[in-house]
């Protein structure tokens, strides 16, 4: 902790801060945190305590704020952590054989190579490894064209593949010629939620307060999403260019790149390929590496920037919207990882309208597919070998947990945001489970409501109580023998408050995917 | 400050810049619930149970912070409010004890046909009374996590911050750091988060004890206001007094002085006064 907030005051000189000082650190709080548990594998009380009087914080606050996030432990443990992925996709798989006290955790993001484990060293020297995967590359691709082809930690290298001509060519064109090119290309988020980009640029760049952020949200944690950890894990410095044009053309005087916690290794590359960039002049901002602590909710917007200022990840709510009043109440611009990156080619005139798609669950060669908008899902599923041989397609859930199931007979959609509309469902993050006619479609219902359970956080009613009650009930419709047609009534009232009345896109999506599911699986006793 | 027009309910409204949707609705005598929701505190909009329908929002819009704007189309009694309310209301009921609410609070169950019970057995906030001192009770298994305790707690009021929410989802609950009682906590018995808890989970320990010894009697209750004998401020009490002692005190909401918060000596140091005849 010392090292990230230099040597504490002597005794008799430490007094308590308030104002300005007490403002200007109060957002170092996740940090110091995460320095303590690599330390010591736990937050303690008396760690928790220095803490706060370093950074003159109520310990009752830190301590709402430590509990919060599922990666802070408030007990003692051993110096090492194994975490096992038990979410929709890895418990397809047979499960592997999780050494004594081992964490159950939600998606890690590693579904292309389930079933995915996480270990953690805690010590002198932290270190964190990810399931291990042999590099993948996607010949003909534009987004994923120097994935397993560049070094993800030379410049040189990134250089050698065309690397940083935008940047060169976007300072030539000037701030407005390039938010009206993204907003000619028509490039909406790749997120999740699919907002007009330039549209988001040009608000931002309008704001007359300053200063101007940019937060890179790289907190990846819809179940099945693993595009963004691809592309940051490698090819970290495209986002840095893409970063580099989004702050030049908004007038951003920081940067924030928020990346989750479950992904040691995309940080690292993220960190240095900033740390680079840098030295060779490319970036005249200040960007930062944030670590997320293992909570869902803060993948949304407002919710990742309470958790950048040091407190819970709580959503506010909207109006005011971020590009007015986003981090630490200044003028944001929030944008994905794929979203930044597509801006390369879009400023080289080479933008082609392709999307990332994350195939799981039971296809031959599951990972990360770039197919043209309007593609049909069928030849996404082709493409990543197609289902075991022997097997027979039971289901599709689209756009992950917050997305919809789909039938074999619709699989014939194609992969753009109007057609997937036109069946009820949305393109989400990107996700695509396939799950074969050996899938437990019960069991994935399961863990579908209690990942909603635990990932809510509990600030409003409907959620908090709405996703308690939808899996309690859900529990209680499969386990009997009746039609459970009142429950059914019951779940389609709770999911309509949900909707309607949540604070966030958490609450609002959180019952998609089941009430998809009771429709179109056969799940329910005739 | 300019007038902005809008319509609730499709009458014409003219509410000042800056107000709130919750403002005009009063201004038009439309009875809005609302549990998270204090004049004297921020809006935090948790409870949702203040939410209306808006033209051209996809989802519905919590009255209590969402400011009016030029042009508004509000509906304050649509299926799709009159929906989420009675939900809301349900499940709150369905894991909390909300027996203690305001009658206010039953008469909107009673409006919106709340009937929490139709989710059978399910889990709620249940647990033991937090009796850790002489003053207050926490009995956290009435909380509906409105946050006015935090928040009174904190920056709107008495800049303490003893206590904070902790943990998330459903398990998220008030708590002091590690959950130390508050005798161990940087707590100072202002009271006001009694003051401000809307469902009867922070109270007095007198009224505590006469609630348990089944004397609590709120009919023979009489409220008498005075000045608060103790410093100079001049903070209005009301004296809540029961068989001639006083049992509680507050301070009125609207009171200029104190906008309801007291210090521990207005609200706990009344004992002086029911002190009969030297001790022996």
């Amino acid at each position: 902790m010392d090292g990230l907030l230099g040597a504490p005051e002597p005794v008799h000189h430490h007094v308590a801060h308030g104002g300005r000082i007490t403002r200007t650190q109060r957002h170092l709080l996740l940090p110091v945190l995460h320095a303590i548990q690599d330390r010591v594998g736990w937050v303690s009380r008396g760690a928790l305590e220095y803490a706060c009087r370093r950074l003159s914080i109520p310990p009752a606050e830190a301590y709402g704020v430590v509990s919060f996030y599922a990666r802070f432990a408030l007990e003692p443990r051993g110096e090492v952590t194994v975490h096992v992925c038990d979410d929709i996709v890895c418990q397809l798989v047979d499960a592997i054989d999780a050494p004594e006290g081992a964490r159950r955790v939600p998606c890690l993001g590693l579904c292309d190579r389930a079933p995915a484990t996480l270990t953690e060293r805690f010590g002198a020297v932290y270190e964190a490894v990810q399931s291990a995967h042999p590099p993948f590359r996607q010949p003909g691709s534009k987004l994923l064209r120097r994935i397993g082809v560049v070094d993800p930690e030379s410049i040189e290298s990134y250089r050698d593949h065309g690397g940083f001509a935008a940047l060169k060519r976007a300072r030539e064109m000037g701030p407005a010629a390039i938010i009206r090119a993204v907003t000619e290309a028509g490039l909406l988020g790749r997120g999740g939620a699919a907002f007009p980009t330039g549209r988001k640029w040009q608000s931002v760049a309008d704001q007359p307060v300053r200063p101007h952020y940019l937060v890179c949200n790289a907190d990846e944690s819809e179940p099945g999403t693993f595009k963004d950890r691809v592309l940051l894990e490698n090819d970290p410095f495209a986002l840095v260019e893409g970063m580099a044009i989004a702050a030049f053309a908004t007038g951003c005087e920081k940067a924030y790149v928020y990346v989750r916690d479950e992904y040691p290794l995309a940080r690292e590359r993220v960190a240095r390929a900033i740390k680079e960039a840098r030295e060779h002049g490319y970036l005249d901002f200040d960007v930062e590496v944030r670590r997320g602590a293992g909570a869902y909710i803060c993948g949304e917007e407002t919710a990742l920037f309470n958790s950048i200022e040091g407190k819970r990840g709580e959503p506010r709510n909207k109006p005011p919207f971020p590009v007015q009043v986003g981090l630490f109440g200044k003028p944001t611009l929030p944008n994905n990882v794929e979203t930044l990156v597509n801006v390369i080619d879009i400023v080289n005139g080479e933008f082609g309208d392709t999307r990332l798609f994350c195939v799981s669950g039971h296809v031959l060669h599951p990972g990360v597919y770039e197919v043209a908008m309007g593609t049909p899902l069928r030849s996404l599923i082709e493409l990543a070998g197609g289902l075991p041989p022997g097997r027979t397609m039971q289901a599709v859930l689209l756009g992950g947990a917050a997305g919809s199931f789909l039938t074999p007979e619709q699989i014939d959609v194609p992969l753009s945001f109007e057609g997937v509309r036109e069946i009820g469902a949305t393109l989400g993050s990107g996700a695509v489970m396939v799950f074969d006619d050996t899938a437990e479609m019960k069991q994935v219902l399961l863990r579908i409501a209690r990942f909603f359970r635990d990932e809510s956080c509990g600030q409003c009613v409907p959620c908090r109580v709405g996703t308690r009650r939808q899996e309690e009930i859900l529990e209680r419709m499969f386990s009997s023998h009746g039609d459970g047609r009142a429950d059914v009534m019951l779940l389609s009232d709770i999911a309509q408050a949900m909707r309607d009345a949540s604070i966030c896109g958490l609450g609002q999506t959180a019952a998609n995917a089941i009430a998809s599911g009771l429709t179109q699986l056969k799940v329910l006793n005739a | 400050m300019p007038d902005v027009h809008l319509t609730i309910d499709g009458r014409d409204v003219l509410s000042r810049e800056g107000s709130t949707i919750l403002d005009a609705c009063r201004g038009l005598r439309i009875d809005t619930p609302t549990l998270c929701q204090l004049d004297t505190l921020t809006p935090v909009n948790v409870c949702r149970v203040c939410v209306v329908e808006l033209d051209g929002s996809r989802v519905l819009v919590p009255a209590c912070s969402r400011k009016v704007e030029e042009g508004m189309k509000i509906q304050t009694d649509s299926p799709r409010v009159r929906h989420s309310r009675r939900l809301v209301l349900e499940m709150l009921a369905s894991s909390v004890d909300m027996s203690l609410t305001s009658p206010q609070v039953h008469g909107w169950m009673g409006r919106y046909g709340a009937e929490p019970s139709r989710f059978g057995k399910v889990a709620t906030v249940a647990q033991p009374v937090k009796i850790d001192n002489e003053l207050y009770v926490r009995d956290y298994s009435r909380c509906i996590l409105c946050y006015k305790c935090v928040e009174a707690c904190g920056v709107d009021a008495q800049n303490t911050f003893a206590i904070g929410v902790a943990g998330r989802g459903f398990d998220a609950h008030i708590s002091t750091e590690f959950d130390v009682g508050l005798p161990d906590s940087a707590c100072v018995y202002c009271g006001n988060c009694i003051g401000v808890c809307p469902t009867g989970a922070l109270m007095f320990k007198s009224e505590y004890d006469m609630r348990s010894a089944g004397k609590w009697d709120e009919s023979r209750q009489t409220v008498t206001e005075t000045v608060c004998p103790y410093c100079g401020v001049g903070c209005m009490l009301e004296l809540h007094v029961q068989d001639n002692s006083i049992v509680k005190v507050t301070s009125p909401l609207d009171h200029s002085v104190t906008s309801g918060h007291l210090c521990v000596k207005g609200r706990f140091g009344f004992e002086f006064v029911q002190r009969r005849g030297p001790k022996s």
